[in-house]
């Protein structure tokens, strides 16, 4: 398995996850973090090759409802819960023009 | 403790009101709320109309649910519309759903009067509700103890008498520990069975809503009426949920009750005597005790603790601050996102979407995720092997009995041990449920856990009524 998590790949993560961690957070999540992965490596030992991974309990496939017209959520009860609204439609800050 | 099913009884035809029901209920919020914090919101306004409601209807000679009357506490990350639904979190406090949660509706339908939307962990993660960003919940048999968790709110609200009933959701245990820890009926069912529409998705291939009741035959009566497909949930199983009341009545005799020999270690030696007279009991009654090897239940913390944060960091990148719950405004975009999650989302929360993030990122997704998925098929063809012989499992619930504040909060992996007995049944989808069984060393209730395979709910409740009888 992996070499022990750095803070840089804690950080990465942290922008790839949209947090944006204090210096102090990320110093204790990577030593968190660190002693969780080491114990998680008890799988590492198991022979895993020809096990088929199990993505969940159930298994139901395609399922889809009949196309007939039922009631969907009231537009400006769900817009009324919104942090910011205009014109029947969510308002967000300016999304170009600015580093990602 | 009045059962639930004698309530429903008793307001259905007519000896008592639905109104005097709740006012009773909410004298013992009053009473007790303030040490114990169970709630994050009380809805007594809208309890007292509700039950003035049924007692019109019933004078009226209308029908009434199976639950008339019945007081009721949701957990809080199940949505209730115009009602408040915050799963403890900073981001989502304030944040009115526009619909109800399909266990809602049931409940309602039923008769049921909503009391209030209970305490957890924040996004129900952890497992003694210190988590909670509204403060924790204390023990109602000894309030320097947690309650267990995340659905600490709905087991301590049944266990200190403020509501008939409670729902709660279980991810790897979350009402089965806290069940144990209070000492009342818990019941993770069978993956599919009960609607999760509604419900704030934390794991979505683990999450399932269950009740907490004082006895098994409320589990089993509210467990019916919440059960059942639903069309608005992909995951429901298609097909009749399976008649529970009916059953509990019918003995263990001849039934092969699995002993687990290879039981992960780390069990509190007095937690395992209670669990040896469970056998026992069920010995007496006719049943067979069977050895069942589960060896791959040793590597299930290792498979959960990758599998639910991965599905956590996918189902929480929805509080962007943009559709509903808080924002902290920035300069664009991706600040905004950024400052709002840093804001809103409490430790725990951002540990696991870290961890989560991890374990799906290029180069790592097949050393960590890919191998967790691998190590799940084990654990449920473990359990596939072991039905073979046995129609019930027993395990306890919690290795310990309800421990104090603080004892696990600097030690994240300590925090994630509570969980051992009680994640292989979710990892496997299968249902479980935690019965009362006698006190600790340190006179604290004792749960013992009995598990059944995919839809074995009727074994599992026979089983689970002949150890309240014999507790």
């Amino acid at each position: 398995m992996a070499e022990k998590i750095s803070q840089e790949t804690v950080i990465k993560v942290s922008r790839l996850a949209r947090l944006s961690l204090t210096s102090d957070e990320a110093e204790k999540m990577t030593s968190q973090l660190a002693g969780m992965l080491e114990h998680f490596r008890d799988i590492d030992a198991l022979d895993l090759a020809d096990v088929e991974p199990m993505t969940q309990p159930y298994p139901l496939k395609n399922v889809l409802r009949e196309d007939v017209v039922a009631p969907s959520l009231d537009r400006d009860e769900v817009l009324g819960q919104a942090p910011a609204a205009e014109s029947g439609r969510f308002r967000v800050p300016p999304t170009i023009g600015f580093d990602v | 403790m009045q059962k639930l099913v004698e309530i429903a009884s008793n307001v259905s035809n007519g000896t008592l009101s639905a109104s005097a029901v709740v006012e009773q209920y909410l004298a013992q919020i009053s009473a007790r709320e303030p040490e114990i914090h169970a709630f994050n919101l009380v809805t007594a306004d809208q309890a007292r109309l509700d039950a003035a409601k049924i007692d019109i209807d019933i004078k009226a000679g209308k029908e009434v649910g199976a639950l008339a009357g019945v007081p009721i506490a949701l957990k809080d990350n199940m949505c209730t519309r115009g009602v408040e639904t915050t799963c403890s979190s900073k981001i989502l406090q304030g944040w009115k759903p526009p619909y109800d949660a399909t266990v809602v509706t049931k409940l309602r339908a039923a008769g049921a009067v909503i009391v209030g939307k209970t305490n957890l962990d924040e996004f129900a993660m952890g497992s003694s509700t210190e988590n909670s960003a509204f403060g924790p919940t204390r023990n109602p048999h000894d309030i320097s103890r947690v309650p267990g968790g995340s659905s600490g709110g709905s087991a301590a609200a049944v266990s200190a008498g403020f509501a008939a009933a409670s729902l709660g959701s279980d991810t790897g245990g979350s009402i089965r520990q806290p069940a144990a820890l209070c000492g009342v009926v818990g019941v993770k069912p069978t993956y599919g069975l009960v609607s999760r529409y509604g419900l704030v998705a934390f794991a979505s291939s683990l999450d399932q809503i269950g009740p907490f009741t004082n006895d098994v035959r409320d589990a089993a009566t509210l467990l019916e009426v919440i059960s059942g497909h639903d069309p608005m949930d992909s995951t429901s199983i298609p097909q009749p949920a399976p008649s529970l009341v009916s059953v509990l009545d019918q003995g263990v005799k001849g039934m092969r009750i699995g002993r687990v020999t290879d039981l992960p270690e780390g069990c509190e030696t007095d937690v395992l005597e209670r669990l040896e007279a469970a056998f026992d009991a069920l010995r007496s009654a006719g049943a067979t005790i069977v050895d069942v090897e589960l060896p791959s239940l040793q590597y299930c913390l290792t498979a959960y603790y990758l599998i639910a944060p991965a599905e956590a960091s996918s189902n929480l990148a929805r509080y962007d601050g943009v559709r509903y719950g808080n924002r902290v405004d920035a300069a664009d975009l991706n600040a905004m996102y950024a400052a709002t999650r840093e804001a809103g989302f409490g430790e725990e929360v951002k540990r696991r979407i870290m961890l989560g993030t991890y374990a799906l990122s290029a180069g790592y997704y097949d050393a960590y995720y890919g191998k967790a998925l691998k190590v799940r098929r084990l654990i449920s063809d473990d359990f596939a092997r072991a039905y073979k012989d046995v129609d019930t499992i027993l395990t306890p619930t919690s290795p310990s009995t309800a421990f104090k504040f603080g004892s696990k909060t600097e030690n994240p992996l300590a925090m994630y041990l509570c969980d051992v007995f009680t994640i292989p049944t979710n990892l496997a989808g299968h249902p479980a449920m935690s019965v009362p069984f006698g006190v600790g060393l340190d006179s604290m209730p004792v749960g013992v856990q009995v598990l059944a395979s995919t839809l074995g709910e009727q074994a599992m409740f026979k089983v689970a009524a002949e150890l309240e009888r014999a507790s």
